[in-house]
């Protein structure tokens, strides 16, 4: 099962860049995909992924992330002026962000408007603390040896 | 041995009022002279501070160019530095592997000199371990890594990250390095390309490898038509002519 949480402009809308980033990665790090209302600023990306690197573990190995957003090019300079008039007035709500973690999120995939999200295999049978179930498999080898693997679920 | 202590102590009041003019005069005149020096201390100080002027602003324009190179891991950034120090230094820069996160530290070449048709700069090349979201150890594993090292190398992996990040702010013109055979719509070259912009940093996006049958420079291209971007082979050479004339244009 995968848990999908949607995460609206008005619930980060009065955080920091670093209490956003904290909120999200809490939930990141629950094996919950982030949909987000809105983009994060690009000093927010930054700090985001200067934060998943100080906080990967065994059991976090990172985040995939992806933003799509509506295209402002050759906008006339009235509809700019009003875009930026928005902007400043009720924040930066244009747009998704797809936050999830990497050890249930393969890859995800963007063309210039169309969004792929590719989970790994088995991605549901995950515990609660992240870790992927594993298997292991106990293999004789020719010369007598045991050999054990571990296999992913 | 009291009366003539007194005697000494007291001195002719005629001789004294002489002494007094004399070292008036002196004083004068050394005031003068105090003057004097003053003015032509004054006159040196400000010649001074003039040549001081004209040579700090001739030299303000020689100064070093802290030169960036950002990207994805393994998009070519250590092998496109090397292939310029060896140009103009005629030695390397740092090692480069298939396997991701070769570079995990941030390596500073300084005073490369490059010089295009009748320009010349020196630049501080900075070559930045790549910028990822995620450092899965088990990944180096399938390029026959022993676990430990592989856990090893991820650690520094995640440092050299924060470190590529932290230097975002040291530079002053950026190459942005992205591997031409793959989807450039990728989130980390958007983030990367997207925090130089609102630092006001100039950019150079390079679409690298195209010595391979997948490079697709248009691709490149249409995913961020607002930056100048140049197909180059770091690896075999291919296209740094037009690669340096751009750098040149950019600064």
């Amino acid at each position: 099962m995968l848990t999908i949480e949607f995460v609206p402009y008005s619930e980060i809308e009065n955080l920091n860049s670093v209490g956003r980033i904290g909120k999200l990665l809490d939930i990141v790090k629950q094996n919950k995909i982030i949909l987000m209302q809105g983009r994060l600023q690009p000093e927010e990306e930054t700090l985001l992924i200067s934060e998943t690197m100080s906080q990967i573990k065994k059991d976090f190995r990172g985040v995939e992330i992806c933003t799509i957003y509506p295209e402002e090019k050759n906008l006339q300079f009235f509809n700019k002026f009003k875009k930026e008039m928005v902007k400043a007035l009720i924040g930066h709500r244009d747009g998704v962000t797809i936050i999830g973690p990497s050890s249930v999120v393969k890859e995800i995939r963007r063309n210039p408007n169309k969004v792929e999200l590719f989970t790994l295999p088995g991605a549901s049978s995950f515990t609660s603390r992240g870790s992927r179930k594993t298997s292991r498999k106990k293999s004789r080898s020719r010369n007598g040896k045991v050999k054990v693997t571990k296999r992913r679920r | 041995m009291a009366t003539k202590k007194s005697s000494k102590g007291k001195k002719d009041p005629k001789k004294n009022i002489k002494s007094r003019s004399k070292t008036n005069k002196q004083a004068t005149i050394s005031v003068e002279k105090k003057g004097s020096k003053e003015e032509t201390h004054f006159v040196v100080k400000y010649i001074r501070n003039f040549f001081r002027r004209m040579i700090n602003s001739i030299f303000a324009k020689k100064k070093n160019i802290k030169l960036g190179i950002y990207g994805p891991p393994n998009a070519g950034k250590t092998t496109l530095a090397n292939r310029m120090c060896k140009d103009w230094l005629g030695e390397r820069m740092g090692s480069v592997s298939k396997i991701p996160h070769e570079t995990r530290n941030v390596q500073v070449k300084e005073q490369v000199t490059i010089k295009y048709d009748d320009k010349e700069m020196t630049f501080n090349i900075i070559d930045t371990p790549g910028i990822a979201t995620k450092i899965d150890y088990e990944d180096f594993m399938h390029y026959k890594m022993k676990t430990a090292q592989a856990k090893e190398r991820a650690k520094e992996a995640t440092k050299g990250v924060i470190e590529a990040i932290k230097w975002l702010d040291d530079v002053d013109v950026c190459v942005v390095v992205l591997d031409s055979s793959i989807n450039p719509y990728s989130q980390v070259n958007v983030t990367i390309i997207g925090n130089l912009a609102a630092r006001k940093i100039p950019v150079l996006v390079v679409a690298n490898k195209t010595d391979l049958r997948k490079s697709n420079i248009r691709r490149v291209e249409n995913a961020f038509p607002q930056y100048d971007v140049v197909g180059i082979s770091a690896h075999k050479g291919k296209n740094m002519e037009e690669f340096y004339e751009s750098l040149f244009r950019l600064i």
